[in-house]
């Protein structure tokens, strides 16, 4: 299919939209997505024509629901390509993802003394949970670092891994960096020590293929507002092998077999984990957006980023004492930078009365902010409906920013 | 001078300006008057923290009225700390108390004031109050 970015753009209607009377350039793809109106449509199609509770109604309206919930489980597990729709859980989001492992996993697997390595490019959801879980456990963290480049350092890995090592976790891609990290051989490592690896793919799942067989990762989590979805959508996908021995998170309705005052017995996977009243009609716009994606191609939404990244970094590196921080060999199409002397916050609020949206500040990342003894940078992340064009606007932003602080 | 009279000074030099890189190249420009807080008072307690810029703030009072100092990493909030201080320093406790300041709406700056900038702007003006009602008790 040929890449009509025209055509694209169009099918996204906040794109067209315009701030302080100039047209919207949206970079800060990497903190959420923009919404296709095939996804605005579906969610309102289904609230004015079907809503009704899943699992539970005789009747047509939640039967047919409940079809398209369990659907949208499906897309998911094709487009991740799992071994079987009982192992992808619904969640509201990566962070609710890795609070179900930290306090599933981590209570039946991770006694005291037990290590846990996380990487030090971590976002501070693929942090705390584990800090959290450490301290109820008495267990402890320890960290890969990564190098000037913001590449995780492997060889290190081995010097960490213990006999007490009970789980790496880390992302396949850095938010604030871009850095896509060497799962496959990291996992590789892992499973030689019999350590199960959990990724945090809330930055890579929309911009490259994910296969979790080929990677064979224990557990993969994402977002869905950061691939075009709604907010408030997630998925932990996990090996049925963990799946089934972990107890469950959160109690309520749906989660339970049969309840008596003396003793519950809970349902199968993947319900087992999904307690309450599902988000689905979130869910079933998760997979419309999954399905939008692969209309695409994701290898043709890769190859366009690619070039966005290529040019950006190109073009901003033309603008004297502008740092790009991470320069990793494999990165995704997103560019932090700071431009020497100017603070990032300033920098931010001149481009957002230009009409160009960037993250600053540290990305919820503060151990990377303080590896390069730096109080914040100036995000811009590109999607695949972004433009060359929009990427010249930002570069003759910066030059005003020049111009203005210096 | 007035609290009043001097937000209505601010409010007739900003309107000349109606595109907003004019706007912030005066705020730039009235960054430059802030009355830097002195190196001593530059400490932790003196700190309000925004998630995306620091403000230091400090306050002396002396026969009955406040003076601020104060500075900030962000230039841009610099320049609106710079614009709070001008209207409040060299004022009463009370005056600041019931001091309403409407300018900040005016020159189109009170989203700068939303706590979800994260830029400590809110808490600084909150903090100057504090001062304001803390040094009054003493009086």
């Amino acid at each position: 299919m040929d890449f009509d970015i025209k055509k694209i753009r169009s099918d996204f209607p906040i794109l067209s939209h315009t701030v302080y009377g100039k047209p919207l350039i949206y970079f800060d793809n990497a903190a959420t997505t923009q919404k296709p109106e095939c996804v605005i449509n579906i969610i309102s199609e289904f609230y004015k024509n079907y809503n009704s509770n899943v699992h539970r109604g005789v009747h047509l309206l939640s039967a047919k629901c409940t079809e398209a919930n369990e659907n949208a489980r499906k897309t998911i597990q094709k487009f991740i390509n799992a071994n079987s729709s009982k192992e992808i859980i619904f969640t509201h989001g990566t962070t609710d993802s890795i609070n179900l492992i930290a306090t599933s996993f981590g209570d039946k697997f991770i006694n005291k003394d037990d290590e846990i390595i996380v990487s030090e490019l971590e976002h501070h959801s693929n942090i705390v949970p584990w800090q959290l879980l450490c301290e109820r456990k008495q267990a402890k963290i320890k960290v890969l670092p990564f190098n000037e480049k913001g590449e995780l350092i492997v060889d290190k890995l081995k010097n960490l891994i213990s006999k007490k090592t009970k789980l790496i976790t880390l992302n396949q891609v850095s938010n604030s960096l871009g850095t896509i990290n060497p799962i496959k051989k990291i996992i590789e490592i892992a499973h030689s020590n019999n350590i199960p690896v959990m990724i945090d793919g809330a930055q890579a799942i929309q911009h490259q293929k994910v296969d979790v067989k080929k990677l064979d990762c224990d557990f993969y989590v994402f977002s869905g507002h950061k691939i075009y979805a709604p907010t408030g959508t997630g998925v932990l996908y996990g090996k049925e092998k963990w799946l089934e021995q972990m107890p469950p998170y959160q109690g309520g309705g749906d989660m339970i077999d049969v309840v008596t005052f003396k003793k519950t017995t809970y349902n199968e996977l993947p319900f087992k984990f999904e307690a309450g009243t599902p988000n689905y009609i979130g869910n079933i716009a998760l997979g419309k957006a999954l399905d939008y994606v692969s209309s695409i191609g994701i290898s043709n939404i890769a190859k366009h980023e690619k070039e966005l990244l290529e040019y950006g970094t190109q073009k901003l590196s033309e603008i004297e004492n502008l740092i790009i921080y991470g320069n990793a060999k494999n990165k995704t199409s997103v560019i932090s930078f700071l431009i020497n002397g100017i603070h990032p916050y300033d920098t931010g609020m001149v481009l957002d009365k230009l009409g160009v949206a960037v993250r600053t500040g540290n990305h919820c990342t503060q151990p990377v902010m303080d590896h390069y003894k730096i109080p914040g940078t100036v995000r811009a992340s590109f999607a695949f409906y972004n433009t060359i064009e929009e990427i010249d606007v930002l570069y003759e932003g910066l030059l005003k920013v020049v111009k203005m602080f210096n | 001078m007035t609290i009043k009279d001097r937000q209505q000074d601010i409010v007739e030099e900003f309107e000349i300006y109606d595109d907003w890189m004019d706007k912030y190249s005066y705020l730039i420009e009235l960054s430059k008057d802030l009355p830097i807080i002195n190196e001593k008072d530059r400490k932790e307690e003196n700190l309000i923290n925004g998630c995306q810029s620091k403000v230091w703030l400090d306050a002396k009072f002396t026969d009955g009225k406040i003076s601020f100092s104060a500075d900030s990493d962000a230039i841009i909030t610099k320049g609106i700390v710079a614009l709070l201080i001008r209207v409040l320093s060299e004022s009463t406790p009370q005056e600041i108390i019931d001091a309403d300041l409407h300018f900040i709406d005016k020159i189109g700056l009170k989203e700068n004031l939303s706590p979800t900038r994260s830029n400590g702007l809110l808490s600084m003006i909150k903090q100057m109050k504090l001062y304001a009602i803390a040094f009054k008790s003493k009086e």
